[in-house]
């Protein structure tokens, strides 16, 4: 019995019997990429749960100080909630023109969505800006801290998306719509749309919940 | 300009550091010089460090995991010998800061630097050999995070030289972890070397679900796929959803302590408990992470020795998802003491019985496959029968410790050190030596040594029964953990015996270097020119020892479970097959360029450096862009160059 023997036997898989119980042999590259970055993305969500966990644990820490009632503006809130839902819906127009190639108006939306992402960063900042200035910062009490490491990671991560938005727009100008640009087109909207699932959390929860309170 | 870092950082005043400090650092200098004599850099560079085949990364991941094996070692030993000596009115020769540090030390390297490398080393090695195909799902993301978990060991270690290691337990909690308490750089070197690891073994998980799931040879369904698969699927599903919750907590901590925030603190609201529930619901999968792999090791030796299929693979794959899950449901039985409540407690305690329940099929599984089998009795198959008993009395100190009124009778005592040292060394490190001696005449092509293997194996079970069974004893006597001072002499005798086992154990290491250099000596007598040394039934051994880059020249068609057994049975006489082009994936040196950067910033910011550390994070970060630009990321080989290197190999 040698090694080479097992390569060069027929085959007697029935494919289309194995495909569904997985024996459809290695996947194509497109779905590998977008698969792993799922992985990618959920492992991001189980960080960020941890991070919504300790802000509900924290949540009533005010340590005599303000509240959320007390600090937040919803309607300053209402309106960056839509600049981001808004900014998924053009990153959605956009990848689809990029699937059918139409890079023109993929730069037009990607021009959109970046713009929808930085005016929502841009009112989060400000929020910020504000609660510091008030003596509200995020060393004044565990429901601080809280606050704004959840809602401030979540920026973190809007910034580094249109970080990562500009540094595609520049591939896909260079480049142009090839296969590993649309790829990783494919993950940066699935990232995108991540982003949104999580601030719906966040809405409910920090901003929703906390003027309820 | 240098934050915290002053000459003072250096330990001229305390001679013991300072002469670990010379050894270490001569030691690398010797290397390091070696390498540059005999003119290595070029082959290093090319071969290895900028390499991004799995059984190269495999191969470092498992060296990394040995040399820090040394490290781990010698802090257990002065650990022991202080305890055996510092007893009544001697006070030993560790002070209680530097006992501190070495016991932090000692299980923060243990696990995150020595088990964690030495089970993803086996993965990267073995799993895309067993699934039949040519790499894993991302090729040079997994050398990124190899060198991000070489970067964590690299500043644990530097604590040695400069500064000083936490001294707070491998844990670190709070308060004591905490700004006031220890103010220092300690805890940073703790945080940031995790934290950087931490991410390389995130992407690890990331990789490997995806491979496992998305990358299999045509056949090969779910149920076809070796147990060490499953296993490795199961440990990696566990590190995407565990790792994240980690990385969470000592972002927590980290702000706690660089910007004042509350997480945890004493006052202004903070909750220091919820750091211990977070820290545990990433530790205890973080237990299974390491221990499946280990079962994954010993299924494949079980049926490959015993030369038998494995008894009741479907069982096994069951009991090994049902772990994977149970794992999450059962963390709070690390500090029932907290005072959560009876019934809190009666569940956690229920939940803890339960997943012994599953782990006990498999031991089961192990038996009836041995039960009857042709059983071989090589050095891996006495680790396995080792490991079967060790394990087992190791679970079952782990379910009476799942009592709730027992557990806070033996809560933070030796009674505990002893449970959870005789699963880990009984389970993840038997395991990962099993794994070793198995393939590594795959990785190399010829086999080790089985007189000096089965030395080892006897130095490694006599020094874990010596060392460790006075502890489960001391415990009962009502010794606590981490004691600088030992202040009943009738503790004394069990402490020399556990002495003497960690010096057993010691042997046990100096068998395997010599199990290794003599292998090597006379490795032209061990050579494996078949590929399959041990009559093996999964795909691995299918190929040649060492395997060509691309591993298979064409793909192998899967039929059934243990293809390669199956088609020893029923084989024909060998057809060369049409050679096709093969693709395979380009060095990058990204990720040691990423690496050396994260420890630029990962230094930077423990010694509160921030000009260095933005730097380290922006040229890092320009790094990743600039690899994240290139197209070109694979090579192809021609059908010509294949058939040339195929018939090369088949002739020899």
């Amino acid at each position: 019995m040698t090694i080479a023997t097992i390569d060069t036997l027929p085959t007697t898989v029935a494919t289309e019997l194995a495909r569904g119980r997985g024996g459809g042999g290695p996947a194509p590259k497109r779905i590998v990429v977008a698969y792993g970055f799922w992985i990618f993305i959920l492992s991001d969500i189980v960080m960020f749960s941890g991070l919504f966990a300790a802000y509900a644990v924290l949540s009533g820490n005010t340590a005599g100080g303000p509240t959320g009632s007390e600090l937040f503006n919803l309607r300053n809130v209402f309106i960056e909630t839509m600049c981001l839902l808004f900014s998924s819906y053009t990153c959605g127009l956009g990848a689809l023109s990029a699937e059918r190639r139409q890079a023109g108006r993929f730069l037009i939306f990607a021009a959109l969505t970046f713009v929808l992402g930085a005016a929502f960063l841009f009112i989060e900042a400000s929020e910020f800006a504000g609660m510091v200035e008030k003596r509200a910062g995020p060393s004044r009490s565990g429901f601080l801290s809280g606050f704004f490491t959840l809602v401030g990671t979540h920026g973190v991560h809007v910034t580094s998306g249109l970080i990562w938005l500009i540094y595609l727009v520049a591939q896909v100008v260079v480049k142009g719509l090839r296969a590993a640009v649309l790829r990783r087109l494919l993950c940066w909207s699935l990232f995108w749309h991540a982003l949104d699932i999580v601030w719906v959390g966040v809405f409910t929860l920090v901003y929703l919940m906390g003027d309820f309170r | 300009m240098l934050g915290r870092l002053s000459w003072a950082a250096i330990p001229l005043d305390q001679p013991l550091p300072l002469y670990a400090m010379g050894v270490v650092v001569l030691g690398i200098l010797a290397v390091l010089a070696l390498v540059t004599v005999k003119g290595w850099w070029p082959y290093l560079w090319r071969e290895w460090i900028t390499s991004v085949d799995h059984k190269r990364i495999g191969v470092m991941y498992v060296i990394l995991g040995l040399v820090m094996l040394l490290r781990g070692y010698s802090d257990a030993i002065m650990m022991r010998t202080q305890q055996a000596i510092a007893v009544g009115n001697a006070q030993g020769y560790l002070p209680p800061d530097h006992y501190d540090q070495i016991f932090s030390a000692h299980g923060s390297i243990m696990i995150f630097f020595v088990a964690m490398p030495l089970v993803i080393g086996l993965m990267n090695f073995a799993v895309p050999l067993q699934l039949g195909v040519r790499d894993v799902a991302f090729p040079t993301l997994n050398s990124v995070s190899f060198w991000l978990t070489a970067t964590g060991a690299l500043l644990i270690n530097v604590s040695l030289v400069i500064g000083s290691f936490a001294r707070t337990g491998w844990m670190g909690y709070p308060p004591l972890s905490e700004l006031a308490f220890s103010p220092d750089e300690g805890v940073d070197y703790y945080l940031w070397s995790l934290q950087i690891s931490g991410i390389g073994t995130l992407l690890t998980g990331v990789n490997f679900v995806t491979t496992i799931l998305k990358l299999r040879a045509p056949g090969m369904t779910y149920m076809r796929m070796p147990v060490f698969c499953w296993t490795a699927l199961a440990s990696n599903l566990l590190i995407v959803a565990a790792f994240p919750i980690l990385t969470a907590t000592f972002v927590m901590l980290l702000l706690d302590r660089y910007l004042g925030f509350h997480f945890f603190t004493n006052d202004a609201g903070g909750n220091q408990m919820m750091y211990v529930n977070l820290f545990w619901a990433w530790g205890h999968p973080e237990v299974y992470i390491l221990i499946l792999p280990a079962f994954g090791v010993f299924s494949e030796v079980a049926a490959t020795f015993s030369g038998k299929g494995l008894f009741s693979y479907r069982s096994m794959v069951l009991a090994t998802l049902g772990i994977c899950i149970l794992s999450f449901m059962v963390w709070l039985h690390h500090f029932f003491t907290m005072g959560a409540g009876a019934d809190v407690n009666a569940f956690f305690g229920i939940m803890s019985a339960i997943i012994a329940v599953p782990t006990g099929a498999k031991v089961f599984n192990w038996l009836f496959t041995l039960y009857r089998g042709r059983i071989v009795f090589k050095t891996p198959v006495l680790f396995l029968v080792g490991f079967m008993v060790t394990f087992v009395i190791g679970g079952l100190t782990g379910v009476l410790l799942a009592v709730p009124p027992v557990d806070f009778v033996l809560h933070n005592s030796a009674f505990l050190v002893a449970h959870f040292h005789n699963v880990i060394i009984g389970g993840v490190v038997y395991g990962a030596l099993a794994g070793y001696n198995y393939w590594f005449p795959k990785a190399f092509g010829f086999t080790l040594d089985e007189w000096w293997g089965k030395a080892s194996f006897w130095c490694w079970l006599i020094g874990f029964y010596l060392a460790f069974t006075p502890l489960y004893v001391l415990g009962l006597m009502g010794m606590t953990r981490r004691l600088q001072h030992i202040p009943d002499p009738s503790w004394q005798p069990l402490l020399l015996v556990a002495e003497a086992g960690a010096i057993v154990i010691f042997c046990g290491i100096l068998c395997q270097i010599a199990q290794l250099y003599v292998s090597i000596r006379t490795r032209e007598q061990r050579l494996d020119l078949t590929g399959d040394p041990w009559n093996g039934r999964t795909l691995e051994w299918s190929t040649s020892s060492p395997p060509p880059a691309y591993n298979y020249a064409v793909l192998p068609r899967v039929e059934t479970i243990d293809a390669f057994w199956h088609k020893k049975r029923t084989g024909r006489a060998p057809v060369e097959p049409a050679y096709e082009n093969i693709e395979m994936p380009r060095n990058s040196p990204a990720g040691f360029i990423t690496a050396f950067f994260a420890v630029v910033m990962g230094f930077a910011l423990i010694w509160h450096i921030w000009w260095m550390a933005i730097v380290g994070l922006l040229a890092a970060a320009v790094t990743v862009l600039v690899a994240g630009w290139s197209d070109e990321r694979e090579h192809e080989i021609s059908a010509t160059e294949i058939a040339q290197m195929e018939r090369a190999r088949l002739g020899a």
